[in-house]
């Protein structure tokens, strides 16, 4: 368990350093001057050599390279070029928001795509499967920056329940968490169906089912608890580019999280937010599937974490 | 006599469409009374294990009962609301399954699942549930019960499964068990010790046992009564001295006939031709009559009516045969006994190891010997079989010959070449000459391809063959020389029953004009009368084309009729060698003892006793020390505890590795 500890977290900063360098390189990809993309084209000589200064640009790639990943080891990500504020107290300031959307619309996600996962693999090939299944088809197809505009026609402006936009108590987290979860809840109710199928033609089932248990005791306490391992995946998965893909549904809402904090600082060119941001959400990913492979092996006696695989 | 426990009367289970059901169960009339072992017998598909599912109200989403009476202790099962069925299933009438491995929950405590039947059917015990749940494992003799009660399923061997399930409907106190070939997934010593805890508890708990079954050597060794079942209707009942002194219906007696044994070497195996009828069709006369030797024009005319010969002797056959079943003689061994033949095959010492990795840095911690320095000798001509148990190491053996796995260390010499020392090229010109042959036809061959395809594509792997046109002539040529019509070419695998399938993959084999074929479990995966067919192919083949066979099972009465040679194996290593004859009538080894008793036998008289041997075998990664079967050995002495023996001489062409032979 230890070992397995270990060699996972070697993993993991083998990816951050993977993602820190592809980070950095962004500055570096930019066409052209970078400093001139960030100041414009009008912008006087004297501002330009200060800037380049400040982000360290005047000096060898390697160097720079260096400085950069020491900074990272204080966490230090720099600072911001238009406020001077330090990109992590930034960040640190806009993630309770999206965390906040995040966990509300994988709550809102799990809650419908089970039981409708389950009712449709109860009712398979009948009316209610059907259904559910064109539901889920809808939730896969339609685009965030389609619903989220739809869900304020509706419940905003024509009905007046909840707030446009901002975030604000309760209600205004309604129709974003909405927004992003339909996604995952159409997803994961697939996932949850077919997975269930298989899990109801195992042997085992029937051996439950010879046991002279009911109908809920079987689906409950033995088809679930297998059908569970590929929903974990799924799940894992979508909440690491939940974390990531709140961009949109964040921009439109007005939501103050880390989507919208990018959004901005590309718009204003503001690439130490930028870089902060892409690290922030790389890092989460993999912290989540860190947490999915805990979560098997919880479920599955037969994953031993640490043992040869 | 006692009143039956369980009376069916006209069951019928239709499958499928209701435009076209499959009938798959047509009208069944069974008893069973209380204590006894009746079997129902029959081939794969002939509805056995529906009746089974009909009666427990078990069936597939696609499966209903269209007809029928199923009285269990008076009371019809068919007639009773869900509920109340459910306090009947798995309390009073208990089912265990054939397939072990995967009918236990993976996520649950064994505890646990054999609770849940506690706490349905045993509520007096409910305040004692963690004892009796330690009681029941001990009573199907799993040892160290408690820990065991805290596992989970993978942690099992596959014969402690079979006996957790069976604890399962243990629990319930059933008043009859139905198994659903109980130990056909299992290995023979662990079927013996599987049947053997049955027979213990139905003395002791006095229950009933519905054995279904294909296997004729585990029905005569444990029913009392017998039910032959063919094409969704019962052919005959009877009692089991009576059936297996003298069946009556020819479709008994010829699974008798099609199975291979010693006495039968050197001749054809009888065969049941054509196919069990498609039961969405409609029947106007007896259902085996176009496979039947005997047919005559009014078996056609309408349905055969059940006669009653002796002592509840039942047929429903127009022309019943008489008579005890011609024993076979053994004689005519000598044509297929020692042909002289030449060194084809030279094995020395190959050794495959698999390393196993630990630790943050993988490094390597040990290894799972999977063959441990295995010597095999086999000629032109000739047929060697590599027997053992599952996970003894005898298919690594065969992989490992054939370079399909990496051996790690020895030398195998094939036709004047050491093929583990081959150059990668070299080894594919070399892989015409020897080719392989899998268990399951069905998954060994591309869904995808037309069969044609399939059998000419080891041809133009080798660039053999010529052309397209001289290719597929060849292809037709194989088609026909295996028995397939020439048609086949076209069509794809799963247009095809098993046999047929078994036959497509001889053809492939055969295609590249191969010397040695390895033949692993060819014929496990069959039917008695279908295997009868390959088997027949099989010696044909070898006498016409010099053929000469690695046959790895672990089928004693295949290898009796088939092989020349036997090599014992035992986790790893051969623990004895010879002619056929010599092992198998006068075994050395403890091991091949044992293995030996634990096959069912048909014939009473030639019934030995069994060894039983306890426990499993251990895993290759943690071999015993000494010799490996010490711990399961009953003749172990101190030195099998410190030493791995020697191999001594029984005779010129006999050898075993045991220390009770070092010493004589």
């Amino acid at each position: 368990m230890i070992g397995w500890f270990a060699r996972r977290f070697g993993h993991l900063l083998l990816v951050m350093f993977g993602a820190s360098c592809l980070v950095f390189l962004l500055i570096h990809l930019i066409p052209g001057d970078p400093i001139e993309v960030m100041l414009g084209e009008h912008a006087q000589a004297a501002d330009r050599e200060a800037l380049r200064a400040r982000l360290g640009l005047d000096r060898p790639l390697p160097v720079q390279f260096g400085a950069y990943l020491g900074g990272l080891a204080r966490g230090e990500l720099g600072t911001s070029i238009h406020s001077g504020r330090a990109v992590a107290e930034l960040l640190v300031e806009r993630l309770p928001a999206t965390v906040e959307l995040t966990l509300a619309a994988l709550l809102f996600a799990i809650l419908l795509a089970i039981p409708l996962g389950i009712s449709a693999a109860l009712h398979h090939g009948r009316a209610r499967d059907a259904t559910a299944m064109t539901f889920s088809l809808i939730g896969v197809s339609v685009p965030n920056f389609l619903l989220g505009p739809l869900l304020i026609l509706v419940f905003s402006l024509w009905l007046g329940w909840t707030p446009v936009s901002g975030r604000m108590g309760f209600s205004s987290l309604l129709l974003p968490a909405l927004t992003l979860g339909s996604g995952m809840a159409a997803i994961t109710a697939r996932m949850v169906r077919g997975s269930l199928l298989e899990v109801l033609r195992e042997d085992y089932i029937r051996t439950a089912r010879a046991k002279g248990l009911g109908p809920r005791a079987v689906i409950w306490r033995h088809a679930l608890r297998n059908a569970w391992l590929p929903v974990l995946t799924l799940i894992g998965l979508q909440l690491g580019a939940l974390l990531g893909g709140a961009v949109v549904t964040e921009t439109v809402f007005s939501w103050p999280g880390i989507g919208s904090l990018m959004i901005e600082s590309i718009q204003k060119r503001d690439y130490p937010i930028v870089q902060g941001c892409v690290l922030l959400i790389s890092l989460s990913y993999v912290l989540v599937n860190l947490v999915t492979d805990l979560a098997y092996a919880w479920v599955d006696p037969r994953i031993r974490l640490g043992s040869s695989e | 006599m006692k009143p039956a426990l369980l009376r069916i009367r006209g069951l019928r289970v239709a499958l499928g469409s209701r435009e076209r059901p499959v009938r798959a169960v047509d009208g069944v009339d069974l008893d069973v009374r209380p204590g006894e072992t009746l079997a129902l017998l029959g081939e794969s598909g002939c509805g056995k294990s529906m009746t089974a599912f009909g009666m427990m109200r078990l069936l597939p989403l696609s499966g209903r009962i269209t007809a029928g009476q199923v009285l269990f202790d008076g009371q019809d099962l068919l007639a009773l609301p869900e509920r109340e069925m459910r306090a009947v299933r798995g309390g009073s009438l208990g089912m265990i399954f054939q397939e072990p491995m995967t009918s236990l929950n993976p996520v649950m405590r064994i505890g646990d699942q054999i609770g849940e039947s506690i706490r349905l059917h045993d509520k007096a015990n409910l305040r004692r549930l963690r004892e009796r749940v330690v009681e029941l494992l001990d009573a199907v003799g799993i040892p160290d019960p408690r820990r065991r009660a805290d596992e989970y399923p993978h942690q099992l061997s596959g014969g402690m499964k079979q006996r957790v399930m069976v604890a399962i409907a243990l629990a319930g106190k059933p008043r009859l068990l139905i198994a659903d070939e109980p130990t056909t997934a299992l290995d023979v010593t662990i079927q013996a010790q599987v049947l053997t805890l049955l027979k213990d508890l139905q003395r002791r708990a006095g229950m009933a046992v519905l054995l279904i079954s294909h296997d004729l050597g585990v029905v005569a060794e444990t029913a009392d009564r017998v039910a032959v079942m063919y094409a969704g209707q019962l052919v005959e009942v009877s009692d089991a001295k009576a059936f297996f002194h003298q069946p009556a219906h020819p479709y008994g007696r010829k699974l008798f006939s099609s199975l291979p044994t010693f006495g039968k070497r050197g001749r054809e195996l009888e065969i049941i031709p054509g196919m069990v009828p498609p039961l969405d069709s409609d029947f106007s006369g007896c259902r085996f009559a176009d496979r039947c030797d005997f047919v005559q024009d009014d078996c056609c005319a309408s349905e055969p009516a059940w006669r009653d010969l002796e002592d509840g002797h039942r047929v429903r056959c127009i022309h019943p045969r008489g008579g005890p079943l011609v024993p076979a003689v053994d004689g005519e061994l000598a044509t297929r006994q020692r042909m002289p033949g030449q060194a084809l095959l030279d094995v020395d010492d190959l050794k495959v190891h698999f390393p196993i990795h630990k630790g943050m840095l993988r490094r390597v911690k040990g290894y799972v010997k999977a063959v441990d320095g295995v010597s095999l000798k086999l000629d032109s001509s000739h047929t060697l079989a590599l027997v053992g148990e599952s996970g003894c190491g005898k298919t690594t053996v065969g992989k490992g010959i054939l370079r399909l796995i990496e051996p790690t260390a020895g030398r195998v010499m094939f036709d004047g070449d050491d093929l583990a020392a081959l150059q990668a090229s070299a080894l594919r010109k070399r892989r015409a000459d020897m080719q392989i042959i899998f268990q399951d036809p069905a998954a060994s061959m591309n869904p995808r391809m037309p069969v044609g395809e399939i059998v000419a594509e080891g041809l133009r792997a080798q660039g053999l063959g010529g052309n397209r046109e001289a290719r597929q002539r060849r292809v037709a040529e194989l088609l026909e020389q295996v028995g397939l019509p020439a048609d086949s070419a076209q069509r794809y695998p799963h247009e095809f029953s098993g046999g047929q399938r078994q036959r497509i993959c001889v053809a492939r084999a055969l295609a590249v004009e191969p010397k040695l074929i390895v033949c692993d479990e060819p014929t496990s995966a069959l039917d008695v009368s279908v295997q009868a067919q390959i088997l027949n192919l099989f010696s044909e083949l070898q006498q016409r084309l010099k053929l000469s066979y690695l046959f790895i099972t672990h089928d004693i009465s295949v290898i009796s009729f088939i092989a020349h040679e036997i090599a014992v194996m035992y986790l790893g290593r051969i623990v004895e060698q010879g002619r056929v004859d010599e092992v198998l009538e006068q075994p050395k080894h403890p091991y091949t003892l044992a293995l030996l008793s634990a096959v069912p036998v048909i014939d009473s008289k030639q019934r030995r006793e069994v060894i039983r041997l306890e426990g499993d075998m251990p895993s290759p990664a943690n071999q015993p020390t000494g010799c490996h079967f010490h711990p399961r050995c009953a003749r172990a002495m101190p030195v099998c505890r410190e030493r791995y023996p020697d191999v001594s001489r029984v005779s010129a062409s006999h050898t075993a590795a045991c220390w009770l032979l070092d010493q004589n």
